[in-house]
């Protein structure tokens, strides 16, 4: 087992070298190269002539290249044109919220996907069933910054049971160990900065975890389908087993793996999803500061967070396909 | 590394299920006898209704809008705080927006928008990704090898990240948008299209053309190619949806270029966030319009998709 695993880290190497390489390729291809990117409106000849000394631009690719993949191997992705500081500091301070919004997102999408989608399978051709489907589908096609905007008008501006934007009040004194300000709140036991921070959390939640949510209802409806009629379901049931064992041990287990792929393929979806959930509620986490990144083609944050989020992505999938051995051990890694 | 992408449903390869034997009775077709399932579905034909919609108000746009995408005909209208809602001025049933455009006006001229970036984008998606697909899972070997690897790399990053990259080195701009999303979709329907071929390999009827000692060429293309096609097309009428909902967000987030007033359903988007306490129709109608357009190619697309499924065909 651990040796495939190492097998699989070993195989993400090539892919990220190629990534890099990419993103390398990228920059070079950026209007004006790379000096006018970085300078923006301030690109004169000769500010543009000191950046390209500066940063090695003026020497061969390779060379270019090399010292770039060296750089980042130290960990060192640039510095960001906007704020100035190295961009591996600007997401450490700004995951820990996107991950806070994933987390909830994430929780919502499957602590009531499955128990739908498994209602909807069990009672197939009626109308759960009808009506998950249609949800689902109208989850699926609703795109996330309107549903994002459709929730802070309802339950933000019309009933103001939640608040707007932001992650805290400002006007709480909270003490933040971790960053994670809902986990800071219990921490420091500061009861009313944790519940303040899950109140900013519920809604991007909400919105983020939507289509999460839509896929994983269908995924866990058609899988459960496909297993309940499984000849060991109906072996379990004549055995005279409980409804509860029949459903946790036979009919869940077997169909959690296909639901454990999606849910692992929900990420890319989920940080795409933060970009523009975070711009509605003003959160600031890692969206939130990508989409000014966008705006202001501050590249050495694009690509730092393209790179960042190739990997994490890379690695939930090993860890997708190593709980499939966990979930059915039929299936070895 | 390995993306692995989400089995279909009912495609689990535990349950050694028994592989139906389609038998081609000469008479009908896979494509006719999908056509004629598809019309019998009441999932496929709501679907058709309101993509035929779609594409009827995108076309007649010019007929149908009172004001052009970027006249402002009610700006003396408008002001900071007050913007006239659902008929409350005369000429302007929708109301008016915050820079004294007509709403209706701008909605529709914003489908034609939507039409004109999501069929050019789901176009360049697909003839790229079915060149790939087609020397990858044509030629296989070595070849295949590393159109899969680069193929990898681009899925390890979301497509809508992949398609901002795209956008930031184009520029901002509708072109640039259409490109982004397009290229962003190439990897997915080069893989689906390698997979499908794979799966045609082993096909009787492509050892019965080997036989006969047709060409390489001709067998790819006049017999694994066109067997391969069902979930490629399932895949572009599911990316026309995607393509809309992606070329909104990116106009949404600043990448659409053109004027702030540009009659756009993303960028209406954007520019109604701040005035969402006062005027919250300008988020909802064109939000509205894109998620109806985007369930309309989605019902279309998996009604096609079970049309198409050998598993429900003799159905």
């Amino acid at each position: 087992m651990l040796r495939v695993i190492g097998k699989r880290i070993a195989l993400l190497i090539p892919t990220l070298i190629g990534l890099s390489l990419l993103l390398f390729l990228w920059v070079r291809s950026l209007p004006g190269g790379p000096a006018t990117a970085l300078l923006g409106d301030r690109a004169t000849p000769d500010a543009v002539a000191r950046i390209n000394e500066l940063y090695g631009f003026d020497r061969p690719l390779i060379e270019q290249y090399f010292v770039y993949m060296g750089k980042l191997l130290q960990g060192d992705f640039g510095t960001s044109i906007l704020t100035g500081r190295p961009v591996l500091e600007e997401f450490g301070t700004r995951f820990p919220a996107t991950l806070e919004l994933t987390i909830v997102a994430l929780i919502f999408a499957v602590g009531i996907g499955i128990p739908l989608g498994y209602q909807a399978a069990k009672n197939y051709g009626k109308w759960p069933d009808h009506s998950s489907v249609v949800l689902s589908l109208i989850g699926i096609t609703v795109p996330v910054f309107f549903l994002a905007f459709i929730l802070k008008w309802l339950f933000a501006i019309k009933l103001p049971w939640f608040p707007t934007d932001g992650r805290q009040n400002p006007r709480i004194d909270a003490t933040h160990v971790t960053d994670f300000y809902v986990l800071d709140g219990i921490l420091t036991r500061e009861w009313d900065a944790a519940w303040d921070a899950f109140m900013h959390l519920v809604l991007p939640g909400i919105a983020l975890g939507t289509i999460p949510l839509a896929i994983i209802v269908r995924i866990t409806r058609a899988s459960v389908l496909e297993v309940q009629n499984a000849d060991y379901v109906r072996t379990a049931r004549a055995k005279g087993l409980q409804e509860k064992t029949i459903r946790n041990r036979f009919v869940l287990r077997n169909a959690m793996l296909p639901v454990t792929t999606t849910i692992g393929l929900q990420l890319g979806l989920l940080v795409s999803g933060a970009v523009l959930t975070e711009t509605v509620f003003a959160f600031s986490g890692i969206g939130r500061f990508l989409r000014d990144a966008i705006f202001n083609l501050d590249y050495p944050v694009l690509q730092g967070f393209i790179i960042f989020i190739a990997v994490i992505y890379s690695l939930i999938n090993l860890l997708v396909d190593v709980s499939y051995s966990v979930i059915d051990p039929r299936v070895r890694v | 590394m390995s993306t692995t992408l989400p089995p279909q449903p009912g495609g689990d390869t535990d349950v050694a299920a028994p592989v139906p034997v389609v038998r081609d009775t000469g008479g009908t077709s896979l494509w006719k006898d999908a056509f004629r399932r598809l019309r019998k579905n009441p999932q496929a034909i709501a679907g058709a209704v309101i993509v035929g919609l779609f594409l009827l108000v995108a076309v007649l746009a010019p007929v149908l809008a009172r004001y052009g995408g970027e006249e402002l005909p009610g700006r003396t209208y408008i002001t900071p705080t007050h913007i006239p809602g659902f008929g409350v001025v005369e000429g302007f049933p929708l109301g008016l927006d915050r820079f004294g455009g007509d709403l209706l006006s701008k909605l529709i001229w914003g489908a034609q928008a939507s039409l004109v970036i999501g069929v050019m984008s789901t176009a360049i998606g697909l003839a790229g990704g079915m060149l790939l697909g087609i020397i990858a899972g044509g030629i296989g070997g070595k070849v295949d090898n590393v159109i899969m690897r680069a193929v990898d790399i681009l899925l390890s990053v979301p497509n809508l990240l992949l398609a901002v990259s795209i956008a930031a080195i184009l520029g901002q701009g509708a072109f640039a948008v259409m490109i982004a999303i397009g290229v962003a979709q190439v990897p997915i329907f080069a893989r689906l299209l390698r997979s499908s071929m794979i799966s045609q390999r082993s096909a009787e009827y492509m050892l019965a053309a080997q036989t006969l000692g047709l060409s390489r060429g001709a067998i790819i293309m006049n017999h694994q190619l066109p067997n391969s096609l069902g979930p490629v097309i399932v895949q572009a009428t599911l990316t026309l949806a995607t393509a809309v909902i992606d070329a909104a967000a990116l106009s949404f987030l600043g990448l659409g270029g053109g004027r702030p007033q540009t009659a756009e359903w993303g960028r209406m988007l954007t520019y109604a966030q701040a005035e969402l306490g006062i005027a919250p129709q300008l988020a909802f109608l064109p939000g509205l319009c894109i998620a109806i357009t985007a369930l309309g190619f989605t019902l279309l697309g998996e009604s096609l998709r079970e049309a198409l499924d050998p598993k429900t065909r003799s159905k």
